[in-house]
């Protein structure tokens, strides 16, 4: 398998959904003759011209509806904002309107629709540029919500993505764009929607994470094996629909489990995985789950202060050892 | 159809209108002042101390000129992200924009919290803006409302770019400034790019203010190189919500000197004939060259004037980056009042 990056993962993927079905049709702020933010699209609007890959004024609210709409007619639009910040500002068209129309015309009428935008922080972007959101769609009955950690999962659920019948929310992280990994050249991998990974086998505490901090907890299982302690990581991939069985399973078998994620500490991801467990595998736990996320304050844009606002491997390591004892 | 001061004031074009000659170059001082510490921003980003740096390059005549029609700690200004020119003239400090864009305790907009860029000063007035860009415009119709029912006369004054248009927060805050006639100007800062996005393909008039009318309020657009046109055309808007007459869009047409921000490189979207093109309507040559016809300020003048201006830009990088770092003690402050 070729070994690429996160980034040109997704932007293969793109291209080659977009020579596969006329439907595919990008849009969103800079995608075209700026080739994205983050270069995503890079070549596209050169190859498949103007009209499947639309620059869009500045309007988040009115281009995800105007989406939306297009979706309703079969079309299968991917619209790319900027950051998951920006999101805020049309979050009526994708949880009001997205997400309900399927049910609100009695399962006559699909939205085809995905939205890809990065979540989370990297360097200092201050407040309202560096948050988590993923856990507002997740939370959303409707939407799906997808957060890949690695160029193979980025590629196989952006597939999976683009041909869903449903909403997608395709989570991406900027810090993760230029990390590399195998990827398939077949034109048909696809990772299914709803099935968490193990991503590294052990045998004494799960660390359940994705995107971002799949990379971390990978790389702290690296460390903790130096030290005896065997880690598994369950990467969930998706978080709507959350595969409960596979961390259910994990943790039944190492009796020890860390949650960790990039948003707020309370009513974020963690609180789910955390709570599912309690529900479907207290008999087993040998030590309370312990769960590693973001401060409780806005972001900070000061140096430190951003680091010290964020979970981070050593934060992880933490709470590893605190679960061991 | 874009007004100059000519159209406005019979003559002014010759005499700088009703200012003295000690204004006009106070307004270049500024203008200078912008310009250089703008310059220096860029330095300390390249040198790797500031993480982000967004210009106001190109822009200084709009907001120089608006600027000088408010009233400095009286008037309410919610700039965006290219407002330094605006907010030296409200009366920040080089300093305190320094320690702003390296997140110092003493900051005093936010002690390190903010972004750089997002300008605010609670004393002076100067009201801070998001990253999610237009939302200062519906605050500012909120400062405006405020205002008038508690019977004071400041006007509030707000910028953002002809991108921003396209948000729903343009439409709601000025729509409800105009229906209930507050006493605030919107200033458009017309580049003719939102990054690399032109404005034909953000909207299909020709010109923001078109749209004025369309609300029930004067717009106006005039040429944001020219400080005088500027300033005139702001003091008309100004006196109009002073009276309590309402609000008024302007569009100052201005060009972007620089990328859009140190993220980006405007090689791969401009031609280079723009690039060198758009330096002829440099605001800060154009005001030089006009002070010196008008013998208003000498060559030998203007270079004393640069010499001393870097100076200050000097002073104020070493003061800024000398200021202690907020103590990660501090994590948990200013997130609740109390
Ligand atoms: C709601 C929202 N969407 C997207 C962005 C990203 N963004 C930042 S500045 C900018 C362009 C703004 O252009 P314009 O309003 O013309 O102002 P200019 O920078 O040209 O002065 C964009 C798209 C943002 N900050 N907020
Ligand atoms: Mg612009």
């Amino acid at each position: 398998m070729p070994i690429i990056t996160y980034r040109q993962a997704l932007n293969d993927t793109l291209g080659e959904e977009l020579k596969r079905d006329p439907n595919v049709l990008l849009m969103g702020e800079e995608i075209g003759v700026f080739q994205g933010s983050y270069r995503i699209t890079e070549g596209l609007l050169q190859e498949y011209g103007p009209k499947r890959v639309v620059d869009t004024p500045i309007a988040e609210e009115g281009f995800v509806g105007v989406a939306i709409g297009a979706a309703m007619l079969g079309l299968r639009p991917v619209v790319e904002i900027m950051t998951i910040n920006f999101i805020l500002v049309a979050i009526d068209q994708v949880v009001n309107h997205a997400s309900k129309i399927h049910y609100m015309f009695g399962g006559q009428v699909r939205v085809p629709l995905v939205i890809r935008t990065p979540s989370g922080g990297t360097g200092q972007l201050g407040a309202t540029h560096s948050q988590s959101f993923e856990n507002w769609f997740a939370y959303c009955p409707g939407l799906k919500v997808v957060a890949p950690a690695t160029p193979y999962d980025a590629k196989g659920l952006l597939r999976a993505a683009i041909r869903d019948d449903d909403p997608v929310m395709f989570i991406e992280s900027l810090a993760l764009y230029d990390t590399k990994g195998d990827v398939p050249e077949d034109n048909d991998f696809v990772v299914p929607i709803g099935v968490a990974e193990v991503k590294r086998t052990g045998t004494d505490v799960t660390v359940i994470s994705y995107s971002r901090m799949t990379a971390v907890a990978m790389q702290v299982a690296q460390r903790m094996a130096n030290e005896g302690i065997s880690v598994e990581v369950v990467d969930l991939r998706s978080l709507r629909p959350l595969d409960r069985p596979t961390i259910i399973a994990s943790v039944k078998k190492t009796n020890r489990a860390v949650v960790i994620a990039e948003d707020w500490y309370s009513y974020g991801v963690t609180a789910e995985i955390a709570a599912t467990i309690q529900e479907e595998a207290f008999d087993y736990l040998d030590a309370p789950v312990q769960r590693v996320a973001g401060i409780e304050t806005p972001l900070p844009y000061a140096k430190d202060l951003s680091a010290a606002s964020k979970p981070s491997a050593h934060s992880l390591i933490y709470a590893i050892r605190k679960v061991m004892e | 159809m874009t007004v100059s001061i000519a159209d406005l004031v019979p003559g002014a074009s010759e005499s700088g209108g009703d200012l003295s000659a000690a204004t006009l170059r106070e307004m270049f001082r500024f203008m200078l002042l912008a310009r250089v510490l703008d310059e220096r921003m860029w330095l300390l980003n390249r040198a790797g101390k500031a993480p982000f740096v967004i210009s106001c390059q190109g822009h200084e005549a709009a907001q120089v000129g608006a600027a000088f029609a408010l009233t400095r700690g009286k008037d309410f200004t919610l700039p965006y992200y290219r407002g330094l020119a605006t907010v030296l003239v409200m009366g920040m400090t080089p300093t305190e924009v320094m320690l702003g864009l390296f997140a110092r305790a003493t900051d005093p907009s936010s002690g390190g919290r903010q972004m750089p860029a997002h300008y605010s000063h609670r004393r002076l007035k100067i009201i801070t803006q998001s990253s999610p860009v237009g939302t200062q415009i519906a605050h500012a119709a909120g400062v405006g409302l405020a205002e008038r029912i508690k019977g004071g006369d400041a006007v509030v004054w707000t910028s953002f770019g002809e991108g921003t248009t396209s948000q729903g927060d343009f439409h709601e805050g000025i729509n409800l400034a105009a229906v209930q006639q507050l006493p605030v100007i919107f200033q458009c800062e017309n580049n003719e790019y939102a990054i690399s996005v032109p404005q034909k393909q953000q909207m299909a008039v020709t010109s923001v203010a078109d749209r004025g009318p369309a609300y029930g309020i004067p717009g106006i657009s005039v040429d944001g190189t020219d400080v005088l046109s500027v300033y005139e055309v702001t003091r008309r808007a100004v006196e109009r919500a002073r009276r309590g007459d309402g609000s008024t869009l302007i569009e100052a047409r201005v060009v972007r000197l620089t990328a859009h921000s140190s993220d980006d490189n405007d090689r791969t979207y401009r031609s280079q004939r723009e690039l060198k093109s758009m330096r002829l309507s440099d605001p800060l040559a154009r005001f030089a060259a006009y002070l010196h016809d008008q013998d208003m300020v000498s060559e030998a003048e203007e270079r004393d004037l640069r010499a001393d201006v870097a100076a200050e830009v000097d002073a104020a990088t070493e003061a800024a980056e000398q200021a202690p770092m907020p103590d990660p003690e501090t994590l948990h402050n200013h997130v609740y009042a109390l």
